[in-house]
C-alpha cells in the first residue's frame, strides 16, 4: 500500500512501530501531488520546508516514543486551505488581491497544528475569499473533482477536499461559513466536520462572514476528524468569540461506543427538499435506516423550510462580507481593490445595499430576526432529541460551469448546511453511497458543543459500512 | 422588491470598479437575488428579537497589556507594503 493512502490513525501506528518514517510518508504525499496536481489543481503553494519538518519529526520519534504524547499529530502530513495565515508562506485566499501576500503571523489553527508536529505540505485552492461552493471563483483556476474531472469538487474548501480524496494528503483543514467543509467533503467522498461556532479559533483566518466562520477538518474517517479537532479546538485569547468550555473530544472513546442504543435522532421532513436527486435521497434514507439498525431511535420532525435559510444566510453573509472586505486597500499589503473578481463585487455590493439606511430593517434586521426563529426551533427539538440527520447536499457533484447558472449558486446548493451554520451548531458530513460514480453524503447535526456525540454516531456508521474506504479509481 | 438597485452608486460606496458590462450583469443578478430573499417577508417576526451572534458570550475583555508575542517590528509591519518612505507606509493623498 502506498503510504499517502493511510489515514491519520494508520499513519500514527506505522510511525510508532517504525515501519516507515515521517520523511517517507511526506515524500509519498509530495509524489502524489507532483503526479496529480496538474489535473486537479488542488494545491496553490507547496511548503518548501515540508521535508525538513518531516525530518524534525523523525528525530523526535527516534528520541522517544513518548514524543507522540507531547505531539499528537507527530509527523503527519496535511494540507491547509489558503485562507489560513502561515507566517512566511504565501497566503492568497485564492484572490489576486493577495497574490503576493506573505503573512507576518500565523493563524491559531496553523500554530496549533505546528505545535502538534504535523507536517505542512502546502496551501490548497478555494473559491476566492471563500465566495462560492464549487472552487470556480478561484482566481487561480478551478479545482477538479477526483471522482470525475468534469465535475466540481464543491467549495469553498474544494482544494482541501480533493487533496484528501486523491490521497495527496493524509488530512486537510478547511473552513466553513455555511457548507464550505461539509459540502466539498460530500462531493469528494470524504469526511468533514464543521465544529460549533467558537469551538475553533478564527484568528488569522481571512474573514468571510465573521458571525458564522468555523474552521474544521477534512479527513478520510470520522476517527481522524476527532483526532484533528481535538488539536485545533479550544479557547484562544486572540479570538474573543472562542469558548472557555473545556474540549471534550476524545477519539479513543469512539472505539468503545459503537452501540448507539438510546440515541434519539430526528429527520426533518422539510430537509428532503424538492431539488433533491431521488437516487441520492434514497441513499441518505438507507444510511438513516442503518443508524436505526445500530440502535438509534428515529423520529420524524418538522423544522423551518431550509429555503428560508437561503435568504437569511445570503443577507447575513453578504452584509458581513461587505464589511470584512472593506479593509483591502493595497496599502499595508496586497494589491489594490481593482483586483477584486466579479463574485467579490457581487457579494460586497449587495451586502453594502442590505446594510444601507432605509434597507437595513427590511433586509439585515429581518434576516437576524428569522435567525432567531431558526435558533429557537433547534433549541426546541434538541430538548427531546440528541441529533438531527438528513442529506447535506441536494445531489452529487455538479459539472464544472454549474456556478454560472445563478448569482446565488453557492447559497442555493448549500441550503441544507445553512440552518445549522446560522445557528452556530456542529455538523458532520460523511459518505453514504454513490450516484453515477459520484459520492453522496449524510449529514449529522448536533447542538452546540455536541461534537463528541456527532462523531460517535458517525464513527459507528463507518464501522458498520465501507463507503468511506472507496477511492476514486483514477487516483487509487 | 421592484425598485432597481443603483449599481454604480453601490460600486462607489464599496470602492469597487465595475465595467458597464459587469454593471449590467450585476443589476440583473441583484434583482434576482433580492427577489429570492424577499421570501423572508412571509415570516412573522413581530414577536422575536434579532440575533447578531450565537455564542452567548458577553463583554469579553483582556488585560490592557502589550503582548510581545504578537507585536510586529516596524520592519515586519512594512514587509508587504509596496510603497514606503523612511519606515512609513505611503498612502494616497486625501487632500487635493
Amino acid at each position: 500500500m502506498n503510504l499517502n493512502k493511510l489515514t491519520i490513525k494508520q499513519a500514527l501506528e506505522g510511525l510508532k512501530a517504525k515501519r516507515f518514517s515521517s520523511e517517507e510518508l511526506t515524500r509519498a504525499c509530495l509524489k502524489q501531488i507532483n503526479k496529480t496536481n496538474k489535473q486537479l489543481n488542488s494545491f496553490l503553494t507547496l511548503n518548501p520546508k515540508a521535508i525538513d519538518e518531516a525530518k524534525t519529526a523523525d528525530k523526535r520519534i527516534a528520541a522517544s516514543i513518548k514524543s507522540f504524547k507531547k505531539y499528537p499529530l507527530l509527523g503527519i502530513p496535511y494540507a491547509l486551505k489558503d485562507n489560513f495565515l502561515t507566517n512566511g508562506l504565501r497566503t492568497t485566499a485564492s484572490a489576486k488581491v493577495l497574490d503576493n501576500y506573505i503573512p507576518q503571523y500565523s493563524a491559531t489553527v496553523y500554530a496549533r497544528l505546528k505545535q502538534s508536529a504535523a507536517v505542512l505540505l502546502g496551501k490548497t485552492n478555494m473559491d476566492a475569499w471563500a465566495h462560492g461552493s464549487s472552487t470556480e471563483t478561484s482566481d487561480y483556476g478551478t479545482t477538479r473533482n477526483p471522482w470525475n474531472l468534469n465535475h466540481t469538487p464543491g467549495g469553498s474548501s474544494g482544494g482541501s477536499a480533493a487533496a484528501v480524496a486523491a490521497d495527496q494528503s493524509i488530512f486537510a483543514i478547511g473552513s466553513e461559513t455555511a457548507g464550505s467543509v461539509r459540502g466539498p467533503a460530500c462531493w469528494c467522498g470524504v469526511t468533514g466536520l464543521k465544529p460549533t461556532y467558537g469551538r475553533v479559533s478564527r484568528y488569522g483566518v481571512i474573514a468571510m462572514a465573521s458571525s458564522t466562520d468555523s474552521p474544521g477538518p477534512i479527513t478520510k474517517t470520522v476517527y481522524d476528524a476527532a483526532l484533528v479537532t481535538q488539536v485545533i479546538a479550544g479557547h484562544d485569547p486572540f479570538d474573543a468569540t472562542t469558548s472557555q468550555k473545556p474540549v471534550d473530544i476524545k477519539p479513543q472513546a469512539l472505539s468503545s461506543q459503537t452501540n448507539l442504543k438510546g440515541i434519539k435522532i430526528g429527520l426533518p421532513q422539510e430537509y428532503l427538499v424538492k431539488e433533491m436527486d431521488p437516487k441520492a435521497k434514497k441513499l441518505v434514507l438507507q444510511a438513516i435506516d442503518k443508524l436505526q439498525q445500530l440502535g438509534c431511535q428515529l423520529e420524524k420532525i418538522s423544522l423551518l423550510d431550509p429555503h428560508y435559510s437561503i435568504g437569511v444566510y445570503t443577507i447575513i453573509q453578504r452584509s458581513e462580507v461587505s464589511s470584512n472586505l472593506a479593509r483591502y486597500d493595497g496599502i499595508r499589503y496586497g494589491n489594490s481593490r481593482s483586483h477584486f473578481n466579479y463574485e467579490a463585487k457581487n457579494r460586497v455590493m449587495l451586502g453594502t445595499y442590505t446594510l444601507s439606511t432605509g434597507y437595513y430593517d427590511q433586509y439585515y434586521n429581518k434576516a437576524q430576526k428569522v435567525r432567531t426563529l431558526i435558533i429557537n426551533q433547534f433549541n426546541q427539538v434538541f430538548k427531546n432529541l440528541d441529533l438531527i440527520v438528513g442529506p447535506i447536499m441536494p445531489g452529487p457533484a455538479l459539472k464544472v460551469g454549474a456556478s454560472q447558472a445563478s448569482p446565488m449558486f453557492g447559497e442555493l446548493v448549500d441550503m441544507l448546511a445553512e440552518p445549522s451554520s446560522i445557528a452556530g451548531l456542529t455538523g458532520l458530513s460523511l459518505p453514504c453511497g454513490f450516484v453515477n460514480h459520484l459520492p453522496v453524503g449524510l449529514q449529522i447535526t448536533g447542538p452546540q458543543f455536541a461534537e463528541q456525540k456527532v462523531l460517535q454516531i458517525g464513527h459507528a456508521y463507518q464501522q458498520a459500512t465501507d463507503w468511506h474506504t472507496k477511492k476514486p479509481p483514477a487516483y487509487d | 422588491m421592484s425598485k432597481k438597485v443603483d449599481v454604480n452608486h453601490l460600486a462607489k460606496l464599496s470602492q469597487m470598479t465595475v465595467t458597464s458590462q459587469q454593471a449590467k450583469k450585476l443589476s440583473t443578478g441583484f434583482s434576482e437575488t433580492l427577489k429570492t430573499i424577499s421570501l423572508l417577508q412571509k415570516l412573522d417576526t413581530s414577536k422575536v428579537s434579532s440575533t447578531f451572534q450565537v455564542t452567548g458570550l458577553k463583554n469579553i475583555f483582556r488585560q490592557d497589556k502589550i503582548n510581545q508575542a504578537r507585536t510586529l517590528s516596524q520592519k515586519q509591519a512594512l514587509s508587504n507594503a509596496k510603497k514606503k518612505y523612511k519606515g512609513y507606509f505611503v498612502i494616497p493623498a486625501i487632500f487635493k
